[in-house]
């Protein structure tokens, strides 16, 4: 039961990623792939203000998730002018970085030791132990951010969200600012991957750098896509089914060394196919052209 | 007046020079490659000038980017009239309204329907099943809903059946005679320069000629190059 519930955990969490990718490249059809670095920005922001300055793993989400949104305006603002490939190519590149520094800068992140021992999230005195109390604290996140994105890409600023992944250049002669719209998405999206990067830290309570890889950008990216880009219902279906498929393997009693490379097999396989067979995903409303 | 762009280091137009008097309709024709385009997409800001200003009623708007040009009056057709194709007759026309704070929305969108009876009937339907003139007239329909005192069209006749090609060019007189003025780039060299006032020749680079509509057309040079005898 607690690892039905741990799974659930850990999709929940990827459904936060997903939503915030889903805005950046479902709704706003900009191609993103270093998504997972803000949620490592977030875990490690969190979690070395809990285990280095006693901070209180509240004000280290909300600090996470801060400085997620504010590495999403770093990268956005020079990079935003770039168009499709080279935005992808450019963004894949802090991915990068953000996996190398957390590697290699030992004295703040410890390295490839990662953190061990980060707290777990406590309500006045009571800590949230059980694996069914950390679920219901995840599920208020995700009602949280279905709420957010679902307003953003519901209103006035959402239609030109759309109106910038149909068309550019008529975006503009209608009147449309759309550097700066896409660089509130990358801000926004940042803030939500935050905040799943703190909710994972305080979870798991170790963090180090092999989960926050590239490899990590691209299964979140698949997620949005398998699920469908442009539907927030979409994103459900897509981080469900991509975390919960994969635990499959487990009881089919492989090694994990067979396994993990299994995963990233069927990851593969699954890009391709979808590729041809659904482009659009499994209830998106949007391709790439 | 005189603006130049270059794209990187080329230089795509230089010592280039034109006005748009209130009222007027001013063409812009010439082969391709001329450089008619860029002029136009320098004048909403799409390319930033390498030198030289332009002013728009008295203040320059060279700095300017492309979305603060509409405010102040100026709005694009752009080239191949950019629809938002997943959106109804209805939303593009009200994705064009998008930054007006003031006046009856829903009753002007009534009047631009009104304008082109055969969106009228089509209000519901996606833009990207519109035959493509009636994408350009939605094209149209998208700008005029900001009210501009000048509207720039880009090779508004590019692609469509010569019935359409008709009904686009009276539409820009009906709009014109309406108090807009027009900047228009075109290909179909003839109709353009039928309907306006004033028209610059371009060679490639450059400006090589300004008339009047009617001696344009008269004139030998453009006759043989442009006109097709």
């Amino acid at each position: 039961m607690a690892y039905l519930l741990h799974i659930l955990i850990i999709a929940g969490i990827y459904i936060i990623l997903t939503l915030s990718l889903n805005l950046i490249i479902g709704y706003t059809g900009l191609p993103a792939l270093g998504h997972i670095a803000f949620a490592c920005i977030g875990a490690y922001s969190s979690g070395i203000l809990a285990l280095n300055f006693g901070i209180s793993p509240w004000i280290g989400l909300i600090v996470g998730a801060c400085a997620a949104s504010f590495f999403g305006f770093v990268i956005a603002f020079p990079s935003i002018r770039l168009k499709g490939d080279y935005l992808a190519l450019a963004t894949f590149g802090f991915g990068v970085i953000v996996y190398s520094i957390s590697k290699n800068w030992i004295d703040l992140t410890r390295g490839p030791m990662g953190l061990p021992g980060i707290p777990k999230f406590s309500f006045f005195s009571y800590e949230l132990q059980p694996v069914w109390a950390y679920l219901i604290f995840v599920l208020v996140f995700i009602v949280f951010t279905t709420f957010i994105i679902n307003r953003v890409v519901d209103s006035p600023f959402g239609r030109v969200l759309r109106s910038i992944r149909e068309d550019e250049v008529a975006s503009l002669s209608i009147g449309k600012n759309v550097n700066r719209y896409k660089i509130t998405v990358f801000v926004i999206g940042a803030f939500f991957a935050g905040i799943a990067g703190s909710l994972y830290a305080h979870y798991i309570t170790f963090i180090d750098p092999s989960s926050f890889t590239v490899m990590e950008s691209i299964a979140v990216l698949l997620m949005v896509v398998f699920g469908g880009m442009g539907s927030i219902k979409g994103s459900f279906v897509g981080a469900l089914t991509l975390v919960i498929l994969p635990e499959m393997l487990r009881f089919l009693g492989m090694p994990s060394s067979v396994a993990a490379p299994l995963r990233q097999m069927i990851y593969g396989g699954l890009l391709v196919l979808l590729m041809l067979k659904r482009p659009q995903g499994i209830i998106g409303d949007y391709r790439f052209r | 007046m005189n603006i130049a762009v270059y794209y990187g280091s080329v230089k795509a137009i230089e010592d280039v020079s034109f006005n748009v008097n209130q009222g007027e309709i001013v063409a812009m024709i010439g082969p391709n490659g001329a450089g008619k385009s860029t002029a136009l997409k320098a004048v909403f800001g799409m390319v930033p000038l390498h030198s030289g200003d332009m002013l728009f009623d008295g203040s320059s708007i060279s700095a300017l980017r492309p979305d603060e040009h509409v405010p102040l009056g100026i709005s694009l057709v752009p080239e191949g009239r950019r629809l938002f194709h997943s959106m109804t007759v209805i939303e593009n026309l009200e994705m064009g309204a998008f930054n007006r704070k003031n006046g009856d929305i829903k009753a002007d969108i009534e009047n631009i329907l009104d304008m082109f009876p055969s969106l009228k009937e089509k209000r519901k339907q996606k833009a990207g099943v519109l035959s493509t003139g009636e994408q350009q007239l939605l094209a149209l329909g998208r700008a005029l809903i900001q009210k501009p005192k000048l509207l720039l069209a880009d090779e508004p006749s590019l692609g469509l059946s010569p019935v359409y090609v008709d009904v686009i060019f009276d539409k820009l007189i009906e709009i014109n005679k309406a108090g807009t003025s027009i900047l228009l780039v075109e290909q179909n060299a003839r109709m353009a320069l039928e309907i306006a006032q004033r028209g610059y020749v371009f060679k490639i680079g450059g400006i090589f000629m300004e008339d009047k509509g009617d001696m344009l057309i008269e004139n030998e040079k453009v006759k043989s190059a442009f006109l097709g005898g």
